[in-house]
């Protein structure tokens, strides 16, 4: 715990990153999510007053505080990851598969993967270049093309089951490395937050749900946990790479090591400004470094908090991540550990007055 | 009516940044409404009458939120990079002027254009606020612009930036203003977010939890040349809407609305509006679902910095209002 003038912000240390090794190499494609709720399980049980899992399979954590007029605050992460559902099998240990959520069919060829509950191996696969034609070169890759080879391996894999990359999580100097940094770095911060508590609000923590096919879980979630305000934990696309003409790269959505990034705008929601800037104010109160991530498109769980019932005032927060939606991403430890503070800090200087405020 | 409008359209408001709109519009009701709240959104709920034999729980939803622009980047050069809040269109972009919430202004400006007779993308435009580096640049990441254009008054006509749907508010208020007698419990929303996919209805029909619900918003026309076919003019009356992209009304709340408009000698138009949707969506999609309709204003140049509007065709729509507001409803 690092002291500062009046509170004790959590650090992330050893057991925490082998925490999130554990949940960045478990399988959770939307829908099928129960590896990493068995994680969260285990983590929370001792941490919150009430375990819920509810009717799509969110995990509803209550930690009551104590005192008068307590905010219940919501803070939402997701479990799922996105993947491939087997949709047919074509014999000799082929199967043809779909998307879940987002992902391009280019960044797939020759990927590892890993099928269903038992994680059987296979391999994606297409045409090698020694076979393919100059006008076949040119084509782009098409998911119809493409096939999950597991060997032949019978019986073992089924229409239906999810599939995810194979990809083991690692460090590379001061960066973290996985499959679904999106969003296990905020499965991860949730559960640190839930086991420091603070005591003047009621926190209820939410693990959601099919937040890759379109927010679902966190829209029941919202409606049955009825908060009066919402923090939604994320990852977010950090595109601070070099141009290829070295101009200025004006179009990163956010950039690793430049701090947690705060959501003002994106496609689904336009973030409570009396919360962006409660983040704010808590930052340069404490010296955390922080980043806006540059409005447009994109959504978080956010979207769907916010129009539930009569309105929860939502923020967004997330850990700058490159390459998302691929088999490998990186985020930058020190940005998970200012994301963990921050939020922290945002929850113990929440104060009822600050939804009196004018929006 | 006219002086009313100005104010209303002169004020900055982008969706989700309603603050300044909402206080002008709350100083102006505060002596008609009953009860005045403001939602966690932001929405502006006030409240007028009680409930009497054969009234009921009314919605009124006009929104407050305008189009605008939100900075993405500031360059080495002090040019603002942005995208759009709402439906923005590039070329309406060009040559425009806007202004921050916090009172910067700026021009749009493009780059260099290989194709003048192609609309450039959002990509290509910047805002230039006078500055010529990063250091003290008085616009942020995440600050939010309208466009700046002043009220023109035509005479018959009105010109603004934002009609879309100010003009509503100002309909919403002088119905206030005149009703003095009503059988029902009225809520009047000035609602925030429409422009971004009809979000401040949506959650402020959940808490009014109404009966009937009329949005009044602004409906496109075909009389300009070479307009899209449509069968609303400017000049011809209040629109009642019959269908848009996004709801079919209540035909129902369609029928009270052209029986009171007959039986009060006012003009009106029936609407078909191919795109677009109204908080009249919101309000019919809320809970187990409710009866709803659109008093639509007929409007040209919609979501550019001039849009335009007939005078006598707000008075009407005001009339029509306080007229279908002031008598029990019975749909059938």
């Amino acid at each position: 715990m690092k002291k500062t003038n009046e509170f004790s912000l959590p650090r992330i240390g050893a057991t925490q990153i082998k925490l999130l090794e554990k949940l960045s190499n478990a399988c959770a494609v939307a829908g099928d999510e129960g590896e990493v709720r068995k994680i969260v399980l285990e983590q929370i049980g001792p941490h919150a007053d009430e375990v819920n899992v509810d009717a799509l399979g969110n995990v509803l954590a209550y930690h009551r505080g104590t005192g008068e007029k307590r905010l219940r605050v919501m803070v939402a992460a997701h479990m799922d990851e996105v993947g491939f559902m087997i949709t047919a099998d074509d014999g000799d240990g082929f199967y043809r598969f779909d998307v879940v959520g987002g992902v391009d069919a280019y960044k797939l060829v020759g990927k590892a993967v890993l099928i269903g509950k038992e994680h059987i191996p296979g391999v994606i696969g297409i045409k090698p270049v020694h076979l393919t034609n100059a006008e076949e070169r040119k084509r782009p890759v098409e998911l119809e093309a493409l096939r999950i080879d597991i060997g032949p391996a019978a019986g073992k894999v089924k229409v239906g089951d999810r599939a995810t990359f194979a990809t083991r999580f690692t460090q590379l100097g001061p960066s973290l490395c996985g499959k679904a940094l999106d969003d296990r770095l905020g499965v991860a911060t949730l559960i640190e937050l839930l086991k420091n508590a603070p005591p003047h609000i009621d926190l209820l923590a939410a693990f959601t749900v099919q937040e890759e096919n379109g927010l679902r879980g966190a829209r029941v979630a919202s409606f049955a946990l009825m908060p009066d305000l919402a923090f939604v934990l994320d990852a977010t696309p950090a595109h601070d790479l070099p141009t290829w003409d070295g101009s200025e790269n004006a179009r990163y959505n956010s950039r690793l090591g430049m701090g947690p990034a705060i959501y003002v705008a994106d496609t689904s929601a336009l973030h409570d400004p009396r919360l962006v800037r409660h983040l704010m104010v808590t930052a340069d109160t404490f010296g955390i470094p922080y980043q806006i991530r540059q409005p447009g498109g994109g959504g978080t769980d956010a979207g769907a908090i916010h129009k539930q019932r009569a309105g929860i005032p939502s923020v967004s927060i997330s850990v700058p991540t490159r390459y998302l939606h691929s088999p490998a991403s990186i985020a930058r430890l020190a940005d998970w550990q200012n994301d963990l503070a921050l939020v922290q800090a945002a929850l113990l200087r929440l104060t009822p007055d600050l939804l009196k405020e004018t929006r | 009516m006219k002086a009313l409008t100005q104010k209303l359209v002169e004020t900055f408001s982008p969706s989700g940044y309603e603050a300044q709109i909402r206080a002008v519009v709350r100083a102006e009701i505060e002596p008609f409404a009953d009860e005045i709240q403001v939602d966690a959104l932001g929405n502006l709920i006030a409240r007028k009458g009680q409930l009497k034999p054969g009234g009921s729980r009314i919605m009124l939803s006009a929104h407050i939120d305008e189009i605008g622009v939100i900075a993405t980047h500031i360059d080495e050069n002090g040019f603002v990079r942005f995208t759009t809040i709402g439906g923005v269109r590039p070329h309406t972009c060009l040559g425009g002027r806007v202004r921050f919430i916090n009172g910067v202004q700026g021009v749009i400006g493009a780059e260099r254009l290989d194709d003048l007779y192609k609309v450039p993308t959002f990509e290509q435009l910047y805002i230039d606020v006078g500055r010529d580096s990063r250091d003290g640049h008085p616009v942020r990441v995440g600050d939010v612009a309208g466009f700046d254009r002043p009220f023109a008054d035509l005479g018959k006509r009105m010109v603004a930036k934002s009609m879309d749907d100010r003009i509503g508010a100002v309909v919403l208020i002088e119905a206030m203003r005149q009703i003095k007698d009503t059988p029902h419990e009225l809520f009047f929303v000035f609602s925030v977010q429409e422009e971004v996919g009809v979000r401040g209805a949506t959650t402020a029909a959940f808490g009014v939890d109404p009966d009937l619900g009329l949005a009044v918003d602004v409906t496109g026309t075909g009389d300009t040349p070479k307009a899209r076919k449509m069968e609303v003019s400017l000049g011809n009356g209040p629109a009642i809407k019959v269908r848009d992209g996004g709801m079919l009304a209540d035909p129902r709340v369609v029928d009270w609305m052209v029986q009171t408009a007959e039986k009060q000698h006012l003009p009106y138009q029936l609407e078909i509006l191919e795109g677009g949707s109204t908080d009249a969506r919101a309000i019919q999609l809320t809970r187990a679902g409710v009866p709803a309709g659109c008093l639509s204003i007929p409007c040209r140049y919609i979501h550019s910095p001039s849009e335009m509007v007939d005078t006598q065709d707000v008075e009407n729509s005001i009339r029509l209002m306080v007229a279908l507001l002031s008598q029990p409803v019975e749909l059938k």
